[in-house]
């Protein structure tokens, strides 16, 4: 995990197996989070993206202590908690997001008693703070390619429903009139949610799931002048983030004398500084005329 | 009500019936909202469904559109019953509010009237674009087109979504209250667009109204809906004393003064919400010509 010879730069960074595999998941984590967070946001479930990121350390608690990988475990509590969510059918916002935090409340409960179990019962010490915070260059070789895989399955669904889903978002009423399966395109949306925040979860860890899922995704929707161009752009920041951020945790292993800091604070300090020049950016666009300023019409 | 209209159609009008609701029986949450409502309406009619507030004018657009469950009765399109014509039929909710950061311009959102409900990899490809300035063209959308859907004035997203709605060439256009928060100027606008509409485009346009004021001078037919049943025909035929006496089932008086037309129950007691023509207040007026 830990590079050992350290002159020869990039070449060797991109040598490290260890590094291989977290560029792997973390494309794919990145492509996945930004598509589904551009959702998410439309739809207003920012919260519910929240939750399931949330929720899904109790999965990976639960897979530490039986054995299985994370993977399975942050998705099966992720899927867990997104079938109870759509099968309250909420419509109502503020009644979406009172559930929502019950649900939260709950799933973090059974997390509190897996992570216990785990620290009484097993000898890895660490589960913790790589289930809440990510373990990046810690995830086996052999998690890549189940990774790809259900991204790619992912990410073709939202292909094959691009256009309902988009509608959906935009306003459900038009999408019911035109005989969109509203109800089936919940279920499936967040069934998709719950993916991009299980591999979001394995990537910077559970806590901070909710980063990667909602700041590439926020950012590109403040520069985007149309739905296809907000994809793009998400897709774009989130791989730029985990990428950038895998490779400075990377070099941090010389700046601090081989203490190197965690993959996630630097994927997360860049999801936060690309967030924050976006909504300038967009604002000093407002400024100058670019784009019609909110206020002109309600 | 049904003998109003049932004589008047006959055998080679049957071509141009578009809209045939019979013996339609709704219910909601156990209450009859909907009791044994007749009328046809034909190809590039201009109609107005009128009624005070609870009514069920939006109950009977829904159950037209296939959203509703209906108790009895049927609704046929082109002869075909309305469920077979799910997505084909053109509607504009009352509230329409589009989130000011959704990243959608005008000409996506009328996009997606035709590519909305396409699953699979067919919305990907063909091309929309003269399809779609045309509907924006028909509702003088294209100053607006490439402007973000939330950041419109409320007429003009109004606008947006008949375009929305229109795309995909609907035989029928159903608008729920689209006068309800517009102001005078936007009001003759809207309806003169919608009369335009009906006779270039031939399509019926159903306009839910509780004024019918401004829509008079376009009406070709219209539909009184009270207590559950409507009266049905021009608007001279429906609009009298007695037929709206009989409809509300108490005695209420027409009065027609300078071409508008206001509907008095005779026993103010009644208490009856009146068609007041009196122009509210914009909630949202349009900014710029
Ligand atoms: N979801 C609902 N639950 C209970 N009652 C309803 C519901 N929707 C409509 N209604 C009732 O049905 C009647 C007709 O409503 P509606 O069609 O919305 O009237 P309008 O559009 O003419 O104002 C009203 O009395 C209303 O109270
Ligand atoms: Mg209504």
């Amino acid at each position: 995990m830990i590079p050992e010879f350290p002159d020869l730069g990039l070449l060797h960074f991109l040598n490290d197996p260890s590094v291989r595999s977290a560029l792997w998941i973390g494309t794919m984590a990145a492509m996945l989070n930004g598509v589904i967070g551009v959702f998410a946001i439309l739809r207003s479930q920012a919260f519910a993206g929240h939750a399931l990121g949330d929720i899904s350390s109790a999965g990976g608690a639960a897979a530490v202590f039986t054995g299985i990988s994370a993977l399975w475990g942050f998705l099966g509590m992720a899927w867990l908690a997104a079938l109870v969510l759509s099968a309250l059918g909420l419509k109502r916002a503020g009644e979406r997001d009172l559930v929502t935090g019950v649900v939260l409340g709950g799933g973090l409960g059974i997390s509190a008693l897996f992570l216990y179990l785990d620290a009484t019962g097993s000898s890895y010490s660490g589960a913790a703070v790589s289930i809440m915070f990510g373990s990046l260059f810690g995830i086996p070789g052999s998690m890549v390619l189940p990774v790809i895989l259900s991204a790619m399955a992912g990410l073709l669904l939202v292909l094959l429903c691009y256009h309902p889903l988009l509608l959906v978002a935009a306003d459900p009423d038009l999408a019911r009139v035109m005989g969109v399966p509203a109800a089936f395109l919940e279920t499936l949306y967040l069934l998709l949610l719950g993916l991009a925040a299980a591999i979001s979860a394995l990537t910077v860890g559970a806590i901070l799931a909710t980063a990667l899922l909602l700041g590439p995704a926020g950012a590109a929707i403040h520069l985007a002048r149309h739905p296809a161009q907000a994809f793009l752009y998400a897709a774009g920041i989130a791989f730029f983030c985990v990428v950038a951020g895998i490779y400075l945790a990377y070099e941090s292993f010389y700046w601090f004398d081989g203490m190197a800091w965690p993959v996630s604070f630097f994927v997360v300090v860049l999801v936060l500084l690309s967030y924050l020049l976006a909504a300038a950016g967009s604002r000093i666009g407002i400024r100058q005329g670019r784009q019609t300023p909110a206020g002109a019409t309600r | 009500m049904s003998s109003l209209i049932s004589s008047s159609v006959g055998e080679e009008q049957n071509m141009l019936l578009l809209l045939e609701v019979a013996g339609l029986q709704v219910q909601i949450a156990g209450r009859s909202v909907l009791e044994d409502l007749d009328f046809r309406l034909d190809r590039g009619q201009f109609c107005a469904l009128i009624g005070e507030n609870g009514a069920g004018k939006t109950t009977l657009l829904r159950a037209i559109l296939g959203l509703q469950p209906v108790r009895q009765g049927s609704i046929r399109i082109q002869g075909k019953p309305a469920s077979e014509l799910r997505g084909q039929i053109g509607y504009v909710p009352q509230k329409i509010a589009f989130d000011p950061n959704l990243p959608l311009r005008t000409r996506d959102l009328v996009e997606l009237g035709l590519k909305g409900n396409r699953f699979g990899f067919r919305g990907f490809f063909g091309n929309t674009r003269s399809a779609v300035a045309a509907a924006l063209a028909a509702v003088d959308g294209e100053g607006f087109a490439d402007q973000r859907i939330g950041r419109l004035s409320g007429g003009q997203q109004q606008r947006a979504v008949i375009a929305h709605a229109l795309v995909r060439r609907p035989p029928l256009l159903l608008l729920d209250e689209p006068l309800a928060n517009l102001d005078f100027r936007s009001t003759n606008t809207l309806v003169q667009m919608l009369g335009r509409l009906v006779r270039e485009e031939k399509i019926t346009v159903l306009v839910t109204a509780h004024d019918m004021n401004p829509l008079l001078p376009f009406l070709d037919r219209l539909i009184y809906l009270a207590h559950g049943r409507a009266a049905v025909g021009d608007v001279d035929t429906v609009v009298q004393d007695g037929v709206l006496s009989h409809l509300y089932g108490y005695p209420v008086t027409v009065l027609r003064h300078q071409g508008r037309i206001l509907v008095l129950p005779e026993d103010p007691r009644q208490g009856m919400e009146t068609a007041c023509p009196a122009h509210r207040e914009a909630e949202h007026g349009e900014p710029g010509p």
